[in-house]
């Protein structure tokens, strides 16, 4: 019995120990700092794997880039301390920051923004690599003034250099990449536990403002509960993005945190097969966004979380228009619409990843759809390896629902080979035009594109996918648009 | 004795040999392209083959499974098509944590089941008995993942006595390492506990209707020296024969435990993995969790013969 009394005395001990050591999970010095997210990096090369997990601990942390994209989404100085563009906007002229050095010491110059801009031609290998494909040639002018020509006038291209596509490298730095990032950003690499997280430690020899957060803990939980229960439990200090919507009513009555809420890239699409018959037919297409009430939807699917667009134009791109109400819920519409195309008895695949969001939206726009006598089987699909095959690779579906998450990706409806078959030269015109135009022109353009897109019924974009990121209160200086791919940690501060 | 011990062996190594052949089929079947996986969207069908060229997995699947099990035989797992790093080491590094989860989860259910269980059945008539058989009883209705629910919001999130999750290497930070390990072991054990503690409970009983127990009851031992002495070799040879299973039943738990507590064992490797279409590293680790529980099953069958001298002879 005495042996008893020991154990139970030593398990006492163990647990109230635990209590006092409950500050030790997220560490307790102030200079540190823990940011839970969902997807994990599955190295540290964004040349030759895709995704968005790798440039969102990285870019702007680690790797920087000439330009960046601020919270706002507009296109602010970085490793470029300003620029000009020619009269015909094709040459543009870099005066670099003097003072700007890599983490393994390597001083920052022209010669480095050459060697990055070319390299993504010859070694990277992720498709978007494509859109670098406009750069004619980079000139060193002198270490501090890097010059690059176009082979055409492109507002895109400059767009394009703000994400992972304009990241700084060194010929010294490039051995390892999978590994060993080498930047010239205010955080490096300190320490990697896979399937746990990365540790970020300040870089000594940065040339611009030091971090507030000396150390900061990328912690990756994949699982949603797991991931709010870490913060409830002083695990973490940061969810980066919630993805249980439901559960933000309890952090938002919980005066230890402070939810912010805004606007991401990420169009949550109703894609419809527009190259296939029966929604080759415009009509038909434009029947099925009638009869889906797209506010029900958002409020059973994402817990009412999110934003109404009509468009694939999110609210932080200038060209921005409220084209939610194009198409408003209105089913006897719908049904005659179908009948007028002879498709009263329609019967479609809804082929969906199998994530949350999707399954949830599919549910309702299959409902929804049945109410206009549209029968609809759902076919929820291994995310991404079956789904990229099956439906993205071979277009083998009628309809899908997807998060669109790249910036501007509404260019995607000038490409005819892209899995949603919309095959329009009015609209590739308009984009083409956009690209070479003046920045007005490009508002002008894009707009239209949006507009027609809308008209086509090209797809029915269902919501935008909030940013939803919740914090302990001390932490400040959150974006409130996730508009770029990175999560920036450098705006971050203390109360 | 050493003819049944290497009888044993001849059986282990063959039946490896066909859980390689048909993990290796399965994988191959597995819909979805690893390099068009990796290469995302957007990627042309040119760069999309040249990837798979670089993967080897362009090959005819016979040579694929001989390079990829001859490389395994040299203790070479491969690299891995997402991480690009050596399978090998990471199979090792993850192991190492799958394995403490399982011990400590195998632990709670011992100290659970061995008292609990010799308790009920020597107080089968008394009310006590029947109260630890009916709560056991309960223990076996909860799954894990449950029981790991539970747990978290009652020790993280409520009373945050305990982490809600995570893993602290041993030598990095012993304190935090068992603190991490605490709600982990006990979501897998406790259910584990319970299964075990019926088996001990009848087995026990079993032993204590014996012939030979009565003989040593007669000969003046009270009755747990009785039990003690004689009965419990006795009553352990079906107990160990139910702990191999759960071992592998502990195995498959901790899957499902390490997702939810965030531990990077071998089960959330394997479910990470499974998603990016990372098929050598799937094949490395489901070929280790094969041999891991025919290992088990190979050591119960060796011990029988150790807690039980009849079987040597058969």
């Amino acid at each position: 019995m005495r042996r008893l009394h020991v154990t139970a005395l030593a398990l006492l001990l163990v647990v109230s120990g635990c209590s006092a050591g409950s500050s030790a999970t997220v560490s307790s010095d102030p200079n540190s700092l823990s940011v839970g997210f969902t997807a994990e990096p599955a190295n540290f090369d964004f040349t030759s794997t895709d995704g968005t997990a790798i440039p969102q601990a990285l870019l702007y942390n680690v790797y920087e880039g000439l330009v960046k994209l601020d919270e706002n989404g507009k296109i602010v100085p970085l490793l470029a301390s300003s620029w000009t563009v020619s009269a015909d906007r094709k040459t543009y002229d870099f005066q670099l920051q003097p003072g700007a050095k890599f983490s393994n010491g390597a001083p920052f110059t022209a010669a480095d923004v050459k060697f990055s801009l070319l390299r993504v031609k010859t070694d990277w290998k992720i498709s978007i690599k494509s859109k670098m494909d406009v750069v004619e040639r980079v000139d060193v002018v002198d270490p501090t003034h890097a010059r690059v020509t176009l082979s055409k006038p492109s507002n895109n291209w400059l767009f394009d250099m703000t994400t992972r596509l304009g990241a700084m490298f060194s010929p010294t730095g490039v051995a390892d990449l999978a590994n060993t990032p080498i930047g010239t950003g205010p955080y490096v690499v300190a320490q990697r536990r896979r399937g746990d997280s990365i540790v970020l430690r300040e870089n000594p020899g940065y040339w611009g403002k030091k971090p507030v957060y000396t150390t900061v803990y990328l912690k990756y939980i994949k699982d949603p509960t797991a991931l709010n229960n870490a913060l409830l439990s002083n695990g973490i200090d940061v969810i980066s993005t919630i993805t249980a919507p439901d559960s933000i009513p309890q952090f938002e009555n919980d005066n230890r945190f402070n939810v912010v809420q805004g606007t991401t890239n990420s169009e949550v699409t109703l894609a419809f097969n527009d190259a296939k018959a029966p929604l080759n037919d415009v009509r038909v297409r434009q029947a099925l966004t009638y009869a889906i009430d797209r506010k029900a939807l958002l409020d059973t699917a994402w817990a009412g979380r999110g934003t109404l667009i009509g468009s694939m134009v999110p609210p932080t791109d200038p060209w921005y228009e409220d084209l939610s109400n194009a198409y408003p819920f209105d089913p006897t519409r719908a049904k005659a619409l179908l009948a007028e195309a002879g498709q009263t008895n329609l019967s479609l695949r809804l082929r969906i990843p199998n994530l949350p969001y999707s399954v949830s939206a599919a549910q309702v726009v299959g409902s929804q759809l049945a109410d206009v006598g549209v029968k609809v089987t759902i076919e929820p699909l291994d995310f991404p390896a079956v789904w990229l095959k099956q439906v993205f690779t071979d277009h083998d579906f009628d309809l899908s629902i997807i998060q669109h998450v790249e910036a501007r990706d509404i260019t995607t409806f000038g490409n005819p080979k892209y899995y949603w078959g919309y095959d329009n030269p009015k609209v590739k015109e308009l984009l083409s035009q956009a690209d070479s135009g003046s920045t007005d022109e490009q508002i002008v353009k894009m707009r239209e594109v949006a507009k027609t897109l809308s008209a086509d019924a090209a797809a029915d974009w269902l919501f935008l996918f909030p940013n939803v990121i919740v914090a302990k209160t001390k932490v400040t200086g959150l974006a409130q648009n996730q508009v770029s791919e990175s999560f920036d940690l450098t705006g971050l501060g203390r109360s | 004795m050493t003819l049944r011990v290497v009888r044993r062996l001849a059986i282990l190594i063959a039946s490896v040999f066909v859980a390689s052949i048909v993990v290796f089929v399965f994988m191959a079947v597995l819909p979805g392209d690893p390099a068009q996986v990796a290469l995302g969207v957007n990627a042309t069908p040119e760069l999309v083959a040249k990837t798979r060229a670089d993967f080897g997995i362009d090959r005819p699947l016979v040579t694929q499974y001989f390079d990829w099990m001859g490389g395994v035989l040299h203790g070479d797992f491969g690299r891995s098509y997402v991480t690009r790093e050596a399978i090998g080491p990471q199979l090792i590094d993850r192991l190492g944590v799958t394995l403490w989860l399982v011990g400590a989860g195998m632990v709670v259910a011992l100290v659970i089941a061995l008292p609990l269980g010799t308790l009920a059945a020597v107080r089968h008539k008394k009310a006590s008995g029947t109260a630890i058989s009916g709560l056991s009883q309960i223990g076996v209705a909860i799954p894990a993942f449950i029981a790991a629910i539970l747990l978290v919001q009652v020790f993280a999130v409520q009373w945050r006595w305990l982490p809600s999750g995570g893993w602290t290497p041993p030598n990095q930070d012993a304190g935090a390492w068992i603190r991490g390990l605490i709600l982990p072991a006990l979501s897998l054990g406790l259910v584990q506990g319970a299964v075990l503690t019926r088996y001990v409970r009848s087995s026990v009983l079993d032993t204590l209707g014996q012939d030979y127990l009565r003989t040593a009851r007669s000969k003046g031992l009270r009755p747990y020296q009785a039990l003690f002495r004689h009965g419990l070799r006795n009553a352990a040879v079906p107990v160990v024969t139910v702990l191999g299973l759960q071992l592998a039943t502990l195995l498959i738990g901790a899957v499902v435990v390490e997702r939810v507590f965030v531990l990077p064992g071998l089960g959330s490797m394997l479910l990470d993995s499974v998603a990016a279409r990372d098929l050598l590293s799937v094949q490395g680790i489901v070929l280790v969790l094969v041999v891991g529980v025919l290992l088990v099953n190979f050591v119960v069958d060796v011990l029988y013969t150790v807690l039980d001298p009849r079987l040597r002879g058969s």
